[in-house]
């Protein structure tokens, strides 16, 4: 049945609209293009603020999350880095 | 007087730049305004085809750069609208015959003689595009609410940004308002909020644009019989400085489309 529905054009009901997903490719598409930071320098980006934090103070690296925000035309590189809560003493 | 030279851009191909400026250039002429169309994709010429101009062709824009003749004598009357010329690009040569300057030079001495330079960009990014915005007060991108169109729309609109071109508006052509209302389809919105510029139009698919390209015959002579027409028509007002609210595009009702299938089997 659902196949049949895909035939008709019709989507699945977990599957977004593909207009919706059109925006979110171009959204981070246009982010790379005008920053010419590829997706692989992101990435190294991400892992060398990781190692430079992490000499100071102690994070969570598996939560670090490193991405671009626009407004209007400007891009920003925002780094979300959750910071590792000390131990408390008693 | 001193034109306004407005340059017509895409990056992407075929997203309509050529209909729209020829379309922009029959409506303003049709609001009293003295307008020069120059047709800038040289080797690939079609402004003057879209106008039903292309009988009529002495001289070319190549032609005046080179000093074998006068810029008058390359100028196309529209006999359809005394205040409507075309200045038609070479079709012999290509786009390393023109320099940004040459451009330049042409436009500034059009702008003693006329309200608006219409400048119908080549696609591409490379030269052509170059000499293209060299002259431009203003530019237009046009693009389609597609993941290409929109992308390469960017692109250009950063490289304008970077020659300071002055302010760059936004058409979107093409929209299919069933596929936006199903979700199937970037919305104005979308495309405006993801390339953040000013929106100058908004232009539904029109098969009338079609059957007015296969006549010569650009749809902004007759506003009232589309909506693309008519959106053509409200951009021109616009660029006058008018404010015009965009145009509500809702899909055509089964009626609507039954008379619309009807008639496109008659004609």
């Amino acid at each position: 049945m659902r196949a049949l529905g895909r035939l008709f054009g019709g989507r699945g009901q977990d599957e977004p609209a593909s207009g919706t997903v059109a925006k979110e490719r171009l959204r981070l598409v246009l982010a790379h293009d005008r920053t010419s930071i590829s997706p692989t320098l992101l990435e190294m980006l991400k892992d060398e603020i990781i190692a430079v934090i992490s000499q100071h103070v102690q994070i969570d690296a598996s939560a670090v999350e490193v991405s671009f925000s626009q407004n209007a035309r400007e891009t920003r590189l925002v780094a979300d880095i959750p910071l590792l809560s000390r131990p408390k003493r008693r | 007087m001193t034109a306004k030279v407005v340059t017509v851009t895409s990056g992407k191909g075929g997203v309509g730049k050529t209909t729209i400026t020829a379309n922009l250039g029959v409506a303003l002429a049709l609001h009293s305004q003295r307008v020069v169309v120059i047709d800038a994709d040289v080797g690939l010429r079609n402004l003057d085809v879209m106008l039903g101009l292309e009988n009529r062709i002495v001289y070319d824009l190549v032609d005046v750069i080179e000093g074998r003749c006068r810029l008058r004598q390359a100028m196309v009357r529209d006999k359809r609208l005394p205040e409507m010329f075309l200045l038609p690009a070479a079709q012999t040569r290509d786009k390393t015959a023109v320099q940004p300057a040459d451009m330049v030079r042409v436009c500034d001495e059009l702008r003693e003689e006329c309200d608006f330079v219409l400048i119908d960009s080549p696609a591409g990014i490379e030269q052509g595009f170059r000499y293209a915005i060299a002259p431009a007060d203003t530019t237009i991108v046009v693009t389609n609410p597609e993941v290409p169109a929109v992308r390469d729309a960017d692109r250009v609109i950063g490289l304008i940004e970077a020659e300071e071109k002055g302010p760059i508006r936004l058409v979107i052509n093409r929209i299919k308002p069933r596929l936006v209302r199903r979700g199937e389809m970037l919305s104005v919105s979308d495309v405006v909020e993801l390339l953040s510029i000013d929106l100058l139009g908004i232009v539904p698919e029109d098969h009338a644009i079609l059957i007015a390209a296969n006549r010569g015959q650009p749809l902004a002579f007759s506003h009232n019989s589309s909506l693309a027409g008519e959106a053509f028509h409200n951009i021109a007002r616009r660029l006058l400085g008018e404010k015009v609210p965009f145009m509500v595009l809702r899909e055509p009702t089964m009626w609507k489309r039954i008379v619309g299938l009807i008639r496109s089997g008659e004609e």
